[in-house]
């Protein structure tokens, strides 16, 4: 598959201040990668640099094949930017706004108002095309920002928060905007927001001080980074006993009643439980109501690689 | 092609904003206001002078001075250049300035459009809005030429020099405005550079020698003199251009050095 981002330790400094310390990933073509850190990690630097808007220290880093110092107007070509907390022009109205984009980004004059009004009606701003934008909410700037992104079709997408300050409704259709984006575009986003990500992304690339501190999908993040595996039982018995007896079971490190006859079973290791747990609930004579893994979410992950970092 | 495209789009835009914010309005309204006045009392001080000449018994070389490019229209341009000196910076102020404070500038400046083509868009846009206010005042010599005969040689050399003042003064205010972040800075930054390009060659009066020269050949005043007495000379014409390209590659090299700073 071809290879969308690439970069060598990719370093950017802000004085004496190291924002991101040699960075090396690689983004497929087409692929959705999700960037996760805590403030101040290096995720809108790391962004701002791809785009082209901030050299790097040291480092390169490759768009679509050009570099993005060198070739810095070919990168700019092949990518559509949407800046944290996005700033338009407040004078001009939403279209007039379109229309700078467009041209700026090199639309064909004959395909301006074609692609004008497509990206109008993916990003719901038909009402508003006429209005200024310093007129328009929150909402409707952070689309408008999206919609100039779309514009010609860039085979790259950087978005940097795309559902910051939106409301739950607008947050949904964001998200099934930037999902019906996958396979035609490649799409980095970024974002503190955890299930966001496990739910768009392909991939994660976890940043804490600069650096990466995980790279993978999300199902085997959850797998290698929740630290032991945890199974959720329900069953019907006289619930401190249960607890007492689950507990005894070879393997099991911590058992948390849930109430209601549900037990939450964390393994010392990375053990199967589910048998030996299964067997002890009947062999007692309870009944067993259910059982399931309990996966690792995402901020669990999250907060444990953040922390070891920090210990 | 694809630069002229961009230098294009952004040179509509920049347009687009002129005309919808009221700093167009207002620097208009108020540059006509002063140049109809001048122009007027100008006239008016020409036409009391001739008629004193006509009562008494006319004296050839008092004669030969009067005429309307060097009683109208030469105190006229002198003048005009003063009220450009204020006027430029407000049209120059926000070009770069307010792109940077408001954070625009990520998104001008992650489009496919070259550094050059973003200068040149923005410099052309205020350079057309200064045209637009000079083609107003047109309308006074066609006006003067219902009552006598005037020389557009002259005229015309005055224009130009004027145009090539004007383009001077935006591309140092272009320069100004790429410093900062604060209009009102690059505001009071451009005007001072401009006064100080008005005045160098003063210092040749206290006396000068070689420097006192070269000094004189910096000021804008000197060689925009000579436009205004109708004479077109290449070195005055080499002079502004190339001032107006020095500092719009000045202007160029602040914005590369964005990127690496930031």
């Amino acid at each position: 598959m071809a290879i969308m981002i690439e970069t060598q330790d990719l370093t950017k400094y802000y004085g004496p201040t190291l924002a991101i310390d040699r960075l090396n990933f690689e983004v497929a073509a087409g692929e959705i990668v999700g960037f996760l850190g805590p403030n101040g990690a290096g995720k809108t630097t790391t962004l701002k640099v791809l785009a082209g808007f901030l050299s790097p220290t040291a480092g390169t880093a490759r768009i679509n094949g050009f570099d993005v110092v060198n070739e810095s107007l070919k990168v700019r070509a092949s990518l559509g930017y949407l800046p944290e907390n996005v700033s338009l022009y407040p004078d001009l109205t939403v279209t007039q706004l379109l229309e700078f984009a467009a041209r700026a980004k090199g639309v064909e004059a004959k395909q301006e108002k074609s692609e004008i009004q497509r990206v109008t009606e993916a990003c719901g701003l038909e009402e508003v095309r006429r209005t200024m934008v310093a007129a328009l909410s929150k909402g409707y700037r952070q689309r408008l920002g999206l919609a100039q992104a779309l514009l010609n079709q860039p085979p790259l997408l950087i978005l940097d928060e795309p559902t910051i300050g939106l409301d739950p409704s607008q947050i949904v259709e964001i998200r099934t905007l930037i999902k019906n984006l996958e396979g035609s575009h490649t799409v980095v986003l970024s974002s503190h927001i955890l299930p966001e990500v496990s739910q768009l992304c392909h991939r994660v690339i976890i940043i804490n001080r600069g650096q990466i501190v995980a790279s993978d999908t999300p199902e085997n993040l959850s797998r290698q980074h929740g630290h032991g595996s945890r199974v959720m039982l329900a069953v019907r018995g006289p619930e401190a006993k249960v607890a007492a007896t689950l507990q005894a079971v070879a393997g099991v490190a911590q058992v948390v009643p849930q109430g209601d006859g549900r037990f939450l079973v964390q393994a010392g290791g990375d053990q199967e439980l589910r048998p030996q747990l299964a067997r002890t609930v009947v062999d007692q004579g309870w009944e067993l109501l259910e059982l399931k893994v309990h996966e690792f979410s995402l901020e669990d992950v999250f907060l444990n690689l953040v922390t070891e970092e920090e210990s | 092609m694809k630069s002229l495209n961009g230098c294009l789009a952004l040179w509509r835009k920049e347009l687009t904003v002129y005309f919808a914010t009221p700093i167009f309005y207002i620097t208009g309204f108020f540059f006509l206001v002063l140049a109809g006045y001048f122009f007027y009392t100008n006239v008016l001080y020409y036409s009391i002078i001739s008629l004193q000449a006509a009562q008494q018994a006319s004296n050839p070389q008092v004669a030969a001075q009067l005429n309307p490019t060097q009683m109208v229209y030469r105190p006229l341009f002198a003048v005009l250049a003063i009220v450009l000196l204020f006027l430029v910076p407000l049209l120059t102020m926000r070009l770069l300035a307010e792109e940077k404070r408001s954070g625009t500038a990520e998104l001008l400046f992650t489009y496919p459009i070259s550094d050059w083509a973003v200068i040149l868009g923005k410099f052309l846009a205020a350079l057309l809005v200064y045209l637009i206010f000079l083609a107003f005042t047109a309308s006074y010599s066609l006006a003067l030429t219902l009552v006598t005969r005037l020389d557009w040689g002259a005229i015309g050399a005055g224009y130009l020099g004027l145009i090539l003042l004007g383009a001077s003064a935006l591309a140092l205010g272009l320069f100004a405005s790429s410093l900062t972040e604060n209009q009102i800075v690059a505001g009071v930054v451009g005007f001072a550079l401009l006064l100080l390009f008005w005045i160098i060659g003063w210092v040749q009066e206290l006396g000068g020698g070689g420097l006192g020269k070269a000094f004189q050949y910096l000021s804008l005043l000197d060689h925009y003199d000579n436009f205004t007495k109708g004479v077109i000379d290449t070195r005055d014409l080499v002079y502004c251009l190339s001032f107006i390209f020095f500092f719009l590659f000045l202007t160029k090299r602040q914005l590369e050095s964005r990127r690496w700073r930031a």
